[in-house]
């Protein structure tokens, strides 16, 4: 068993025990904090496997970006937590079955057997690059017009979110400095001729 | 030594755990998202495994493309949540069911 | 220059056929800014000219010797081998039916201007007619089949729209379309007919088409097919019958004869030009066109003389009940009809040809005589309310008299060479069927002369039985009935009176050739070379030169016909009309009683047309009403239209269920798929290993 191995099934028991409480937690907040560390186990299995630009996105990306944003979210919302645990109990048996059932599945699928093949030498140090060498080529290179799509559909999802939760409040008095700049006299006054008061109807 | 078996046993172990908490969180939608998110995770273990053992570079590219759009997609996810919870007050998903046909 | 004056000219045929188009485009398009003078100018000048020009035609070919003319001048469309032109065949025969049709047509246009003086739809009308010469034109001049179709249904649609001119009147709209689907069971035997002409001949032009009717070699007349297994028919056979059916249709054989007498509501110009001289005997001119075919099938033709044999007697009997003066005409037109189907029938088809020239001008002669009557009486056509209309009208009298006396076979007018032509050839035939029909020709000659002296003395002679109104005077102390200008059966409004000038010289040109043409042209057309090739009659058929030997020029002919058995039963029926209706007129109402039965059933027409009202036109009604609520109603709208919305209907009300709108159902339900997917997956990695 070698170091290497001993570190996979370190950070793969604290992300699956993670994962396990991610869902099982009665507070979103610690599910979030939770789904941090598994994101931040798997990131150090990624970098087992030397994806390490892979592994810095995700922390960056997940753990600094999404994450937070998911906090933010969980703690700006004033959610009550009793109804939403209603049933946790009664599916609880389903979801173990169902997940098993599929694990079994998969595992069989997989061949675990078969799929026990040691890992050639690192591709990217064999051609005499980082990782993130590597992998820039082949992303700007082969990839470039997927990446650009894949920036305006970033961008177009950033856009998006505004108006989604952008709201428009009624009966809030506000000042338009431009219309008031262009006020006209004749709006505000108006100048009627009357016919100077005679004397015919005098008072009494 | 780690093999390809070990990256993918713990994708899909990571996988089916999203899967049982769709299930027993089926009404709390913020759980619902982690648990996506956790899918997506496990997916992407698949891709970089593959990419290490094939030594093909498209795989991480893939697994770039994928945070790429989960991140637009929680983004858009979270604002929708947010919609939804400021018209209804809860975040329970037993009460959405306009779509009933 | 003296060659090409003889050989038929292209332009000149085009300018025959044309010029009709021309005016009848001119008024019918631009009536309204024209006018009434310009519509009647045009279409006159053009039918004119067509006219002057036929007779041209004619002399080249009569005396001139000039080359029968067959081209084709317009390549219509072309189907793989086959391809469609508009052609014209100028022989001998077309240019006597060009003559009569453009003569007839040119009287009828003139006569239309005193006719129709009063009629808001005079420019419509000139069109008609116009675009009715062009039409007939088209089908007597068509060198193949395809063009004749199209003149035989424009000529078809020009005798709708006039019978139906007077579109707001209901029994007119009802006639024109009686005439419409009565036409059309004809026309689609004749399509068949056409359709069998392409598909055992090869072709559809004339030439080609006879040329392998007449070739030994191909020998069509014994080729066979069978069209229920185990009967063979003739293929000639079945030709010449379905070409036949197209003929009863339009020239009104029985029993297609029905629409005829209704086409009487079309104004009496058009009774004269389409019904009577002309478009009826378009089946006629066919026949006897493709004489060559018909000669092929014993079988056609007695078929043929079995049912103008009926026609000539049978409906010649209604006209001797009838008391419309227009419908007397027309069934006496049916009857004449039937005696030239009958010549057809016993391979006479110069005889027909013959009495359908002859009877074109005195049958025309007699509808424009019995229109000028209508006019003189404001539109009254009961004869029951005329009678000494002689001393009002002498010119339509008399001319009337001239065509009542042509009609009726009196010696040297023409009517009597023609219809002794076909007695005669009768007579000489020996084709099975002759007898019935030497019976019925017979008879028929008594119930010519019976109902057309009938005519004459209930129109123009014996007591008015009609009564002056006299609006002048005041002091009548009348009814408050007549005050509005309607006017009861047997009331006028003003004495009548002779006719305009327009009306009356029609009449009087029309009288000369119904006197005397066949006098003139029974030589060259029946036993001389009058119409070249264009009539094919076999040797053993040849009844016509059977007749010829004995020819000694037509006085020769006039004093043999005087000896024979026609003349003393025309003379006959001559005595018993005088005697009942001009002497006695009692006796006529005294023989109704005592004849009831036969006099209820010719008025009832023989209840054909009950017949067809309550078969056909109820049948169709009710096929019409069953597919309505059987196949429209309820197959395609209740069980493919409604039917299949229903079932959608069905399934998604079933199916809906599953769309319950919470998120976790369809989570769960991919969830489950990705299961069985995976499972499916499984299970076939399992069976490759």
């Amino acid at each position: 068993m070698t170091f290497e191995l001993v570190c996979f099934y370190a950070f793969a028991a604290v992300a699956a025990l993670a994962a396990l409480s991610v869902i099982s937690v009665r507070n979103p907040v610690v599910a979030a904090l939770c789904l941090v560390l598994t994101f931040f186990s798997m990131a150090c299995v990624w970098l087992l496997a030397q994806a390490e630009f892979l592994a810095v996105a995700l922390v960056l990306v997940y753990v600094g970006a999404v994450m937070v944003l998911f906090l933010f979210v969980v703690m700006m919302l004033d959610v009550d937590l009793v109804p939403l645990r209603e049933g946790f109990v009664k599916f609880l048996p389903v979801g173990i079955g169902i997940a098993v059932v599929m694990l079994v599945e998969m595992l069989m699928l997989i061949g675990v057997r078969a799929m026990q093949v040691a890992p050639g030498p690192d591709p990217a140090a064999a051609a005499g690059k980082s990782n993130i060498g590597w992998l820039g080529e082949v992303l700007f290179r082969e990839f470039l017009l997927p990446f650009e799509v894949a920036a305006l559909i970033l961008t177009v999802g950033l856009i998006a979110a505004v108006p989604l939760t952008l709201r428009h409040r009624r009966g809030i008095k506000t000042q338009n400095p431009g219309r008031q700049v262009m006020v006209r006299r004749e709006d505000r006054v108006r100048l009627v001729k009357m016919d100077a008061e005679g004397n015919r109807e005098a008072s009494p | 030594m780690i093999t390809l078996a070990h990256f993918l046993v713990l994708g899909a172990l990571l996988f089916c755990i999203a899967v049982a908490g769709i299930f027993i969180n089926r009404k709390n939608v913020i759980v619902l998202l982690m648990c996506i998110e956790l899918m997506l995770l496990a997916v992407n273990t698949n891709f970089v495994a593959f990419s290490r053992y094939l030594g093909d570079a498209a795989g991480q590219v893939f697994v770039f493309f994928i945070l790429t759009v989960a991140a637009a997609e929680a983004a858009i996810g979270l604002a929708i949540l947010v919609v939804l919870f400021r018209n209804r007050a809860t975040i329970d998903v037993t009460g959405i069911d306009r779509l009933k046909g | 220059m003296k060659e090409g004056w003889f050989v038929i000219s292209k332009t000149m045929l085009l300018m025959i056929v044309l010029l009709p188009l021309f005016g009848a485009v001119l008024a019918g398009l631009f009536g309204r800014r024209i006018g009434r003078v310009g519509a009647h100018t045009v279409t006159i000048a053009g039918v004119a000219i067509s006219c002057a020009l036929s007779m041209v035609v004619l002399y080249q070919l009569v005396w001139g010797g000039a080359a029968t003319y067959n081209e084709n001048l317009y390549t219509w469309f072309t189907i793989g081998k086959y391809s469609a032109h508009v052609g014209f065949l100028v022989d001998r025969l077309t240019a006597m039916m060009m003559v009569v049709v453009t003569f007839v047509s040119l009287m009828v246009h003139v006569y239309t201007i005193g006719y129709m003086a009063e009629d808001d739809g005079y420019q419509r009308f000139f069109s008609y007619i116009a675009l009715f010469t062009f039409s007939m034109l088209m089908l007597v001049m068509s060198n193949n089949f395809l063009q004749l179709f199209f003149g035989w249904e424009a000529v078809g649609l020009v005798s709708y729209l006039l019978i139906g001119f007077w579109f707001k009147r209901p029994t007119a709209i009802f006639a024109n379309m009686k005439a419409f689907l009565v036409n059309r069971v004809g026309d689609f035997g004749f399509l068949l007919g056409i359709a069998g002409v392409l598909l055992w001949f090869g072709s559809l032009d004339y030439a080609s088409v006879f040329a392998v009717a007449q070739d030994p070699a191909i020998d069509i007349g014994s080729r066979t097919v069978e069209l229920l297994a185990g009967h063979p028919w003739h293929v000639a056979t079945i030709v010449c019958i379905c070409l036949f059916i197209g003929a009863m249709g339009k020239s009104a054989q029985v029993p297609l004869h029905v629409w005829l007498p209704d086409s009487m509501e079309g104004p009496t110009p058009i009774s004269a030009l389409i019904h009577a001289a002309t478009m009826v005997t378009a089946g006629i001119f066919m026949v006897a066109r493709m004489s060559p075919l018909f000669e092929l099938s014993e079988t056609a033709l007695t078929f043929i003389l079995v049912i103008g044999a009926t026609t000539a007697l049978f409906t010649g009997l209604i006209g001797v009940v009838q008391n419309d003066i227009k419908r007397v005409v027309a069934y006496s037109t049916l009857s004449q009809l039937g005696y030239m189907t009958v010549a057809l029938g016993v391979s006479a088809y110069s005889a027909a040809v013959f009495h359908l020239m002859t009877h074109a001008f005195f049958k025309a002669l007699l509808f424009l005589g019995a229109g000028s009557v209508i006019i003189a009486m404001h539109h009254e056509q009961d004869m029951r309310h005329m009678g000494g209309l002689r001393k009002y009208m002498p010119i339509t009298w008399i001319t009337m008299w001239i065509g009542s006396l042509a009609l009726a076979g009196t010696p040297f007018f023409s009517g009597f060479f023609s219809k002794d032509a076909i007695i005669e050839a009768v007579h000489e035939s020996h084709r099975s069927g002759a007898g019935y029909a030497y019976f019925c020709v017979m008879a028929g000659v008594f119930v010519t002369a019976l109902y057309s002296f009938r005519l004459l003395y209930l129109t123009f002679h014996g007591k008015e039985r009609f009564v002056v109104d006299d609006h002048h005077g005041h002091g009548h102390g009348h009814d408050a009935h007549d005050d509005h200008g309607h006017h009861a059966p047997g009331h006028l409004a003003h004495a009548p009176h002779e006719s305009p000038w327009v009306v009356t010289l029609p009449l009087v040109l029309l009288a000369i050739p119904s006197i005397a043409i066949g006098f003139f042209t029974i030589g060259p057309m029946l036993f001389g070379d009058g119409f070249g090739n264009a009539i094919f009659v076999r040797e053993a058929n040849d009844v016509i030169g059977e007749i010829g030997k004995g020819w000694h020029g037509a006085v020769g002919f006039v004093l043999h016909g005087i000896m024979q058995p026609p003349f003393w039963i025309a003379f006959a029926g001559f005595v018993v009309a005088t005697w009942i209706w001009l002497f006695r007129p009692g006796i006529a109402d005294a023989a109704e009683r005592a004849l009831k039965p036969i006099h209820t059933l010719l008025m009832n027409k023989y209840w054909i047309d009950n017949l067809y009202q309550a078969v056909f036109a109820r049948g169709g009604i009710g096929l019409g009403r069953g597919l309505w609520r059987v196949g429209d109603a309820g197959l395609i709208d209740g069980v493919v239209v409604n039917g299949s919305a229903r079932l959608v209907d069905r399934v998604s009300t079933a199916v809906r269920r599953l769309q319950s709108g919470y998120l976790y159902h369809y989570a769960f339900a991919m969830i489950l798929g990705l299961i069985l997917l995976l499972a499916g997956l499984w299970w076939i990695v399992a069976r490759a290993a």
